[in-house]
This record gives structure tokens, sequence and C-alpha cells, in this order.
């Protein structure tokens, strides 16, 4: 691989809250998860991102390594004193939220202007 | 189940054909046929997706649903994911070796990696409190709820899953 690395996320700053959407419909690749945690926690580490809210409407299929990926900048946001609120999840892939009780550990709202309000 | 019990067979009987690191051999000569299929691949995600691919291709033509499709995309990246991740360590010197058989009404597949192994029975429970902060360890969970039918050989490195489908209204 060479050049600077794709963006994954689409990044959009109300305020001081980050409203973040993934660009990919699968968030499967190895490789792609990667660089997705990378610039999750470039906005915390590098931005100094406190709120941010996670837009998952483009996203079809994610697997437990992107899971893992989310929890650990939940972990980061916490640390840091702020909040991370997911939403526009499909039903599918709230199910795997559900089933991992990730919904007990992360915020999870349906709309935008929920998760707004919820990371405020 | 007899039923399952014959397709277990056929199954089994599948001719094993070794493809060195790098490359990738199938015995698929026609996808369209529900044939058994043996692959083996180099423990590359690359090489793993593009059997992902010719399997989500295979499902197309049976009888699964969007629900079964999702459902077996998922635990198969799990199963692929942990065999060339945490199984063979991404050692490209190490090969996974992959069965599968996909049928009008079920799919069904065993990975085999060339790893220590491990116990499925002794992971933590990633849904206990006191585990949800941890980023690993929910694979195996996943795969559990997503499939029908999974089981794992000793010594752990070798797992076989399935899912059935209920028949399509003509």
């Amino acid at each position: 691989m060479s050049g600077a690395p794709k963006k994954r996320l689409e990044v959009e700053e109300l305020g001081d809250i980050a409203v973040v959407s993934f660009i990919d419909k699968k968030i499967l690749d190895e490789q792609n998860i990667q660089l997705i945690g990378e610039q999750l926690f470039s906005l915390v580490d590098n931005d100094k991102k406190k709120k941010i809210v996670l837009d998952f409407s483009n996203v079809d299929y994610l697997s437990s390594a992107a899971l893992g990926k989310i929890i650990a900048l939940n972990n980061k946001v916490k640390k840091e004193g702020g909040k991370l609120v997911l939403c526009k999840i499909k039903d599918d892939i709230k199910e795997v939220f559900t089933i991992t009780r990730l919904d007990k550990l992360i915020k999870i709202v349906d709309d935008q202007q929920t998760a707004l309000q919820a990371a405020s | 189940m007899s039923l399952n019990r014959i397709s277990v067979a056929i199954y089994l009987t599948g001719k094993h054909i070794d493809g060195g690191p790098r490359n990738m051999t199938d015995s698929a000569q026609n996808p369209s046929a529900f044939e058994p299929v043996d692959v083996v691949i180099a423990s590359d995600p690359a090489l793993a997706r593009e059997v992902q691919d010719r399997i989500e291709e295979l499902l197309s033509k049976t009888d699964a649903s969007e629900r079964d499709i999702f459902c077996i995309k998922l635990a198969l990246e799990e199963g692929l994911v942990n065999a060339i991740k945490h199984g063979n360590q991404m050692d490209p010197e190490k090969s996974v070796t992959i069965r599968y058989h996909v049928q009008k009404l079920s799919f069904e597949i065993r990975i085999t990696d060339q790893g220590p192994g491990f116990d499925p029975d002794d992971l933590p429970d990633p849904t206990a409190i006191e585990n949800l902060e941890r980023p690993c360890g929910r694979g195996v969970m996943l795969m559990r709820h997503y499939m029908s039918d999974i089981e794992y050989y000793p010594p752990g490195n070798s797992m076989r899953m399935r899912r059935d489908f209920k028949p399509k209204q003509a």
C-alpha cells in the first residue's frame, strides 16, 4: 500500500460535537477496521474531541473487530470525561450490539438529533 | 437427523486440494452446482475475502433469505478472521483449510487453521459486566448466535458451522 491512507470517515463539527459518519457499508475488512480505528482515535488524541456522535446510517455489516474499535473509542472518550453516542443503526446491526450487550455500555439512540442532545 | 448425516458424509468426502502459501486453489469448477468445495488459502485476509465472495455468489442461488445471508456473512468473517489472525497469527507460511457446502436449504463450512487451538468453552463471557469494556472476544459468541449449529474439534483449531434456510414460497 502506498500514499496517504484512504479516508474512511466523514466528520462534521457541530459546536463541540464531532458527528462522524462511516463511508463504508461493510466494516469488515481488517485493514479498513485498522484505518477506521486510527481515524476514530485521532479525533480524541489529536483533535481533542470529547463528544462524539457516530452515525451508522451507511453501515450494513460489521464484525467483532469493528466492535472492538468502537469499545476502545468509548473507553478513550470516557477517560477524557467525554461522551460517545451511536445513532441511526439499522436493525440487523443493532442486534449485534444487543446480543453482545454493548447497548448497556454505549449510548445508542435512533436519530441524530437525539444523539446530539445526548452527547452535549 | 438423518438428512444432516447424509449431507455431512458427502461433505467429508470432498477432495482435498492443497495450494501452497500465497496461492488459492478451489475445486469449484461450476459455481452453480451445489457441490462441496475444498479450498486452502495462505493466512491472508484478501484471500479469505475471495472465498467469502464466492460463497455469497453461491448463496444468492439458494433459498437463503437476506437475513440468512447477513448471518452467514457475519459468521464467516468471524470464523476466517479467527483462523488467520488468532489461529495462524497471520503467519504467511501457515494456511487455512476450508471446506464449504452451499445447498439449496443450507450452508455448512469447516475451517481449520494451523495454530495450537483453544478451548471455546473457556472463553471469558464478553457480556459479563466486567468484560464489557474489553475490545476482544466476541467473535465466537457472534458465530454461535448467527449460525444454527457450531462445533469445535480438539484441540480447537478446527470448527464447523451450519445454517439452515426455510424453503422459499413458490
